[in-house]
């Protein structure tokens, strides 16, 4: 757990700043002595009318491990969170926590804490009795209710809303509500439904750091379902990529991004720009690709490709480089326009075969634009482009 | 009546907001002379006392209020409406959720079944009760053919018979309302609640019901005002044995020609509808939820 946190706080794509990662440092009272629960899908299929919405999905989630499910809509990543928390029967498959079924209990046996993405908090209760609510339904008595409420509030840091409303809470504060009113229930699983999707960019960050924090104090196993990377690469300890009802690819963070199995994959994390090619020789731990455009690259791959193959190659917008000169590994390029986005200046440049390319440089302070005419697109020294076999021949 | 139905839902409309009040001229306006005008009239009449409205004076009231038959009448037709609104909503609310989980298709359906009894006037719907209700109406047929009962049963001319023929006849009312409401209802809502381990009873009395409430209020305000004033399906289905408010009123200005005294029945039919309304309204401050 430990390390799986530093190694989401330091690694590269996350790009927290500093100032944040100090303000989620302090904990706060230490948790309860809680084992985290592992949470296996074995084999899971689930139909509506014709379609087929979950496709024999099978994922082990370790204790205390966060897995996103990363997808476009449609792609029965929330069919796969209903049927885990209950509210769906799944046609096929077996659900277990810690070993054990689930798949007969209703949704109110399962000890499974939601996070919806409209939050969902019950509209006529106050604060503390949305909290409570679960509490009261389980029959623990008053006292017992008052505490644990008091020590939730505290926990989000909520502590002078008890009285309020829902509707007079800021988005931000109506997640923190509802994380609350789930983990009051000492759940054996959180699940959480596109938990940013409604939060305002700046608040965001400040959610995902809140809810990695509470997912961690209580050793919880979690799945999150979005629909998009940044969220599932900032929290997720590994993130399940799904199409099509299937899971394409899982993975750390960093593998999916880097090492993408499929063109899918890729495509649906970080930007890439696609160039299509011919196999001309396997080289050493690769192949030599000529690329439609002229320029010949070496890139490396685990798959088998034969020689002549028409191929795809795909190359991340940062791993590329503008040059002044040619040389037999670049594109001669027009640039056609440059837009300072943050720290990086995003080049979009079109090839003699009319592919248009991105090509992102850190930006150096006071530089606005690249210039205009023409230049060599190569690969960056630390360059891993990846090979895909071509999709339509 | 409607308007209340509408104040109950809760209007959303912008506060502060200019609207030319002229707009609601013309029906204010007829109100003032068809309604306001004649009410006044009418409260002038209940102070004559005598039938022949030469003499002013409580006597018609003190009659009324005095007369214990009078008041068992005021109490039946209250009766009446509160039996037709537990009626309709305890058939309204189980319709509503299947309602609510039914596919778009199956509530189109489902929509035009609830209307259909409306697309049929109501003297027509009381006369098919009574064909189902009589001593050889279907219902006793049936329960004689199965061997349940020997004798038929009396349906017709009681107030079983009655709040029977009364809940179908406004059960769309209670359905309108309530169907919207429970149509908007966040679904999270009440995965939350499940997934909190709250069982679909305690769901639906802690989440469910204080969330539709407002719609309910609307159908039961509804509902009540309907079922007292009912004046074809009491006379009809009640017949000259069970009197309630409306069905006095016209034997007193068509029979017995006592117009201060039917003034007065018609004010205390008028407050008793009022004060359920507003018994209703009370009940809906609880339900602010929005």
């Amino acid at each position: 757990m430990q390390p799986a946190l530093a190694r989401q706080l330091l690694a590269p794509p996350l790009q927290i700043p500093p100032r944040v990662v100090a303000i989620s440092m302090p904990m706060l009272a230490a948790p309860a002595v809680m084992t985290a629960q592992p949470l296996t899908l074995d084999g899971i299929t689930h139909s509506y009318g014709g379609g087929l919405a979950v496709d024999n999905v099978t994922l082990e989630v370790k204790g205390g491990e966060l897995v996103a499910l990363l997808g476009p809509s449609g792609c029965g990543k929330t069919t796969l969170l209903r049927i885990v928390a209950g509210f769906i029967q799944q046609g096929n498959g077996k659900v277990t926590i810690d070993g054990r079924p689930i798949d007969t209990l209703p949704p109110n046996r399962r000890e499974i804490g939601i996070v919806f993405q409209n939050y969902a908090l019950f509209p006529h209760m106050t604060v503390a009795e949305n909290i409570a609510y679960g509490l009261a339904a389980r029959g623990e008595s008053r006292e017992v209710q008052a505490q644990r409420v008091a020590e939730m509030l505290a926990t989000v840091q909520m502590g002078s809303f008890a009285d309020r409303k829902p509707r007079q809470l800021s988005g931000g504060q109506q997640q923190r509500v509802a994380l609350a009113r789930a983990l009051a229930m000492r759940p054996r699983i959180l699940l959480l439904d596109e938990p940013f999707a409604a939060l305002d960019k700046n608040l965001r960050l400040d959610m995902q750091i809140e809810i990695k924090r509470l997912q961690r104090q209580f050793a919880l196993t979690a799945i999150m379902v979005t629909h998009d990377q940044d969220e599932a690469m900032a929290i997720a300890d590994r993130i399940a990529v799904m199409s099509q009802g299937r899971i394409e690819q899982l993975g750390t963070p960093v593998q999916v991004y880097d090492e993408p199995a499929t063109l899918f994959v890729n495509n649906f994390i970080g930007s890439s720009n696609l160039l299509n090619g011919k196999v001309e020789a396997a080289v050493d731990g690769g192949y030599r690709v000529a690329l439609a455009n002229g320029a010949v690259w070496t890139v490396f791959s685990k798959a088998r490709f034969e020689p002549g193959q028409p191929v795809v190659v795909s190359v991340r917008p940062e791993q590329m480089l503008l040059a002044d000169e040619p040389a037999p590994d670049r594109i001669p390029v027009t640039l056609k326009l440059s837009l300072p986005i943050g720290g990086e200046l995003i080049h979009d440049v079109i090839s003699q075969s009319a592919d248009s390319l991105k090509v992102a440089i850190a930006r150096r302070p006071g530089m606005a634009s690249g210039g205009t005419g023409t230049a060599y697109c190569g690969l960056a020294g630390h360059a891993r482009p990846a090979l895909f076999p071509a999709s339509n021949p | 009546m409607a308007g209340a139905a509408v104040a109950a839902t809760g209007s959303s409309g912008v506060p502060g907001e200019k609207v030319d009040w002229r707009l609601a001229a013309p029906l204010g306006l007829t109100y003032l002379a068809f309604f306001a005008a004649p009410f006044a009239i009418l409260l002038g009449v209940s102070f004559y006392a005598d039938s022949e409205q030469t003499r002013l004076g409580l006597d018609s009231w003190t009659k009324f209020y005095g007369d214990a038959f009078y008041l068992k009448v005021i109490l039946d037709t209250l009766k009446l409406g509160v039996f037709a609104v537990v009626a309709t909503t305890l058939l309204a609310y189980p319709l509503a959720l299947v309602f609510r989980a039914a596919s778009a298709r199956a509530q189109r359906v489902l929509i035009f079944i609830i209307l259909m009894p409306l697309l049929t006037s109501v003297v027509i719907r009381t006369f098919a009760w009574i064909v189902i209700l009589a001593r050889e109406g279907v219902i006793n047929q049936t329960l004689i053919g199965l061997g349940i009962t020997a004798t038929p049963l009396n349906l017709l001319q009681t107030e079983l018979g009655l709040v029977i023929a009364l809940t179908q006849i406004e059960m769309p009312l209670m359905l309108l309302p309530l169907l919207t409401i429970m149509n908007q209802m966040d679904q999270n809502l009440i995965d939350a609640s499940r997934a909190l381990g709250a069982s679909k009873w305690r769901t639906f009395f802690r989440v469910v019901l204080p969330l539709t409430l407002p719609g309910w209020i609307a159908g039961a305000t509804l509902v009540f005002a309907s079922a007292t004033t009912a004046f074809i399906s009491q006379s009809v289905i009640g017949g000259a044995r069970l009197v309630y408010l409306p069905a006095l009123i016209y034997q007193q200005v068509t029979v017995v020609y006592n117009w201060p005294f039917a003034a007065v029945a018609s004010l205390t039919l008028l407050f008793t509808v009022l004060a359920g309304i507003m018994a209703l309204g009370w009940l809906g401050r609880f339900a602010k939820t929005s």
